[in-house]
């Protein structure tokens, strides 16, 4: 099978190793000449293809040095090569295509399940048991989107949930407690209005819209569209789902026919071109422009992340974070909760010394090393006592964004391999309904046909494949 | 020996030939058998006769980027032509510092297309103080209306964020690209034997007599020309609008290449996506037909 290489010169692991004098000569000779990063031939290579850059890449490539100098794992001395890949997505595709994909891939779960149905990825099952790698080592919510038709296809990196963050300073403006954030939908309402800014010439006036032509917006409480990555998903927080877990698309519920009359409702409040003329001049999310981070919306969802970004654009900021008031009966937190996860392609040379990595990668070690890099928390149900003293530190709100992916009212994008368009078309529908074009049932219920059509013919397309796993 | 130099042809032309089978021909061809199938790259393609064109047929994307797309070509093409022929009469009279006219207009042509969308946001921005074009738009109407006696009030659109104004946007856009026409056209004008002005200006032809029955005759197989090139980029534009819209706002810059690649690499239905992008091919070359057709007409070869 796989053959065992041995790393000639291993401090970590005396043993009977019996180097050949040839290869002792090369190295020496690449040492003399002073090339000693050159790899050496007896190490197994495997190339890790990330999509991170910036302090998310430091972070990754911390920990594929802190495993490249561990000592020998098992009889194998593998190296791994970590290569940054932009649109990882799309190269990933053709390398997998044209048969020649790395070993280790970090992508995004928006592809992870039509590459897992369409066989594009390996099984990680046997192995994960193998290992004794088990759910409950993890936070739920993370485990069960690696999971599909009962395999495991992946596994969880670095994790994310999203809340509602505000502007402390526009709150107390406003007159708001600037530690209480709305809990429920329609005190999401009522502060927004209080936190809406109007602006004609030298006056200026908050609340509703005022009467009269010229009026313009100078800052809003809250615009569903900003920043407009869960167009998708408010129909989750009125207690709805787009998708029922099996086969059925189900966007057209009562409970997203509600959610969108309330995005809807934005914009009748405020005027469809005045927000259209307010949110054209908001710059670019990593920038200072950034609405948000510049004060022009007091209120929106984002997530974990956002920390990272304030700090960069808006040191100072005084803002704060807490669960976006739902509406679900249940009374728990409603939350997105995502994660970036690694796979090891079909056809990936290693899988076994890929699987090795991967092991290093979610360990304890491994994972607190990433995510305290990515000033996340960790996926694991354990962690470390030292892991929140981060330094520089860490998001304050952290334990909440954590303790939010227990949640069950935590939801994740569907497990279906049409979503990439379905989230493009939930997209145009968000779109037509808030720029008022259309009626919500209308857009919704056309919306629901073609959806569930497309989702029939991958699921008619995939049922004799699926047939083939055990 | 004519076998021999045969041979010797063949291999001479060989670094070509091997290109354009293996990179050319053969793509082609999958292509076309693709279109007949279910794909998806990363699985063996299934044969499934023409069920992706039917499917296309009652696709509402696709008739929405196939109308969008013609929108774009009509308006882009027509203005184009009108500017850059313009430019090129106006670029061929001989005034001093002819040579440094002729690089600036030529210079946008140069500019990357991405480069060139990412400069475009900014200027299409609604906001006066940031948006170029809104600056100097609501500069000159309002200070219109002032001089009418009217009220300032006018402000410019918000040319990307407004499903009336992004289309309009784009092809405004396009016209930045007229360069390549103009140099074209140059071309064609100075290839225009000075006699035929001359016998024209005896004859007692006013300039515009001149223009319109010595310049544009002579020039018409290099319009014609123009006029093909610029059906074929106007079907294909990509960039800019997956660089500046993405399609948005709703679908209302959705364009025919940009439908063709969300299908082709987002939904991963390669197939289907061969099949849009045979029917591109066939639309194309019925238009470059008909313009053919019709060019028959107005295109004047024989001098």
């Amino acid at each position: 099978m796989i053959q065992v290489y041995r790393f000639p010169f291993s401090v970590f692991r005396p043993g009977p190793s019996a180097p050949d004098a040839r290869v002792i000569l090369l190295a020496a000779l690449a040492i003399l000449a002073g090339c000693s990063t050159q790899p050496v031939p007896d190490r197994i290579r495997i190339s890790y293809w990330e999509k991170w850059t910036g302090f998310e890449g430091e972070a990754i490539e911390a920990v594929v040095q802190a495993f490249n100098q561990k000592p020998e794992r098992g009889s194998d001395r593998i190296e791994i090569e970590l290569t940054t890949v932009s649109q990882i997505d799309r190269k990933l595709l053709v390398a997998i295509a044209g048969g020649d994909p790395p070993d280790v891939a970090g992508i995004y779960t928006f592809i992870l399940y039509s590459y897992a149905v369409k066989g594009a990825l390996t099984d990680l099952t046997a192995r994960l048991e193998e290992a004794g790698i088990r759910r409950e080592q993890f936070i739920p919510a993370y485990w069960e989107m690696c999971s599909h038709q009962g395999r495991m296809w992946a596994l969880p990196t670095t994790p994310a949930t999203v809340a509602l963050h505000w502007n402390q300073r526009l709150f107390r403006e406003a007159g708001l407690d600037p530690n209480r954030p709305p809990r429920t939908l329609r005190e999401l309402d009522e502060f927004a209005e209080r936190l809406t800014r109007w602006e004609r010439g030298n006056e200026i006036r908050t609340g509703p819209r005022p009467d009269g032509d010229g009026w313009s917006l100078a800052q809003v409480g809250f615009l569903p569209q900003e920043p407009g990555w869960w167009a998708w998903a408010f129909g989750y927080w009125f207690g709805g789902s787009i998708w029922d877990g099996q086969s059925r698309i189900t966007v057209d519920s009562p409970k997203n026919i509600e959610a969108y009359e309330w995005v809807r409702s934005y914009t009748q409040k405020y005027g469809k071109d005045t927000i259209e003329k307010f949110a054209s001049g908001f710059g670019n999310f990593s920038s200072p422009q950034n609405p948000f981070l510049s004060g022009r919306v007091a209120m929106e969802i984002q997530g974990v992340w956002m920390h990272n970004f304030i700090e960069k654009y808006a040191p100072g900021m005084e803002w704060a974070a807490a669960p976006f008031p739902g509406q679900a009966e249940t009374g728990h937190p409603i939350t997105n909760a995502e994660a970036d996860v690694v796979v090891i392609p079909r056809g990936a040379r290693h899988p076994r010394e890929a699987f090795e990595f991967i092991r290093y990668l979610i360990s304890q070690e491994g994972m607190e090393l990433l995510c305290s890099g990515h000033r996340k928390f960790s996926p694991l149900a354990e962690v470390s006592p030292g892991f929140a003293s981060m330094n520089p530190p860490a998001n304050p709100f952290l334990g909440m964004f954590r303790d939010l992916s227990y949640s069950p009212g935590a939801f994740s994008i569907p497990k279906v391999g049409m979503w990439n368009e379905y989230r493009r078309e939930l997209g145009v529908a968000f779109d037509e309904i808030r720029s008022l074009k259309r009626p919500v049932r209308e857009t919704l219920g056309e919306l629901q046909v073609s959806m569930q059509k497309s989702l029939d013919q991958e699921m008619r397309r995939e049922v004799p494949r699926s047939q083939l796993v055990p | 020996m004519t076998r021999h130099s045969l041979t010797l042809g063949l291999a001479f032309i060989s670094p070509w030939l091997v290109g354009f089978l293996a990179f050319l021909v053969y793509p082609l061809i999958a292509s076309l058998y693709y279109s007949f199938c279910d794909y998806s790259v990363l699985e063996p393609p299934v044969f499934i006769g023409v069920d992706n064109y039917t499917d296309l047929v009652q696709d509402k994307i696709f008739w929405v980027s196939l109308g969008n797309t013609l929108l774009f070509a009509c308006f882009s093409l027509g203005l184009g032509l009108v500017l850059s022929l313009t430019l090129a009469v106006l670029l061929n009279l001989r005034i001093p510092g002819q040579a440094i006219h002729r690089t600036i207009f030529f210079l946008p042509s140069l500019i990357p297309v991405v480069a060139l969308s990412v400069l475009w946001i900014w200027i299409f921005n609604a906001d006066s103080d940031r948006g170029l074009l809104n600056l100097v738009l609501e500069a000159v109407i309002n200070g219109c209306r002032r001089f009418l006696g009217l009220a300032p009030t006018f402000s410019g659109p918000n040319w990307l964020g407004s499903e009336t104004w992004a289309m309009p946007a784009l092809v405004l856009m396009s016209l930045w690209g007229v360069g390549h026409p103009v140099v074209i056209y140059l071309a064609g004008l100075q290839d225009i034997p000075q006699s035929l002005y001359e016998a024209a200006e005896l004859d007692g032809a006013s300039a515009w007599q001149r223009l319109r029955h010595v310049t544009l005759p002579m020039l018409s197989p290099v319009i014609y020309f123009n006029l093909i090139m610029g059906i074929i980029g106007a079907f294909q534009v990509f960039t800019a609008p997956f660089m500046m819209t993405r399609g948005g706002p709703g679908r209302s810059t959705l364009f025919y290449a940009m439908a063709l690649y969300n299908r082709a690499f987002e939904d991963l239905r390669m197939g289907y996506a061969c099949a849009m992008a045979w029917i591109l091919f066939l639309i194309i070359l019925a238009l470059t037909l008909l313009a053919t057709r019709i060019s028959r007409r107005w295109v004047q070869y024989d001098r």
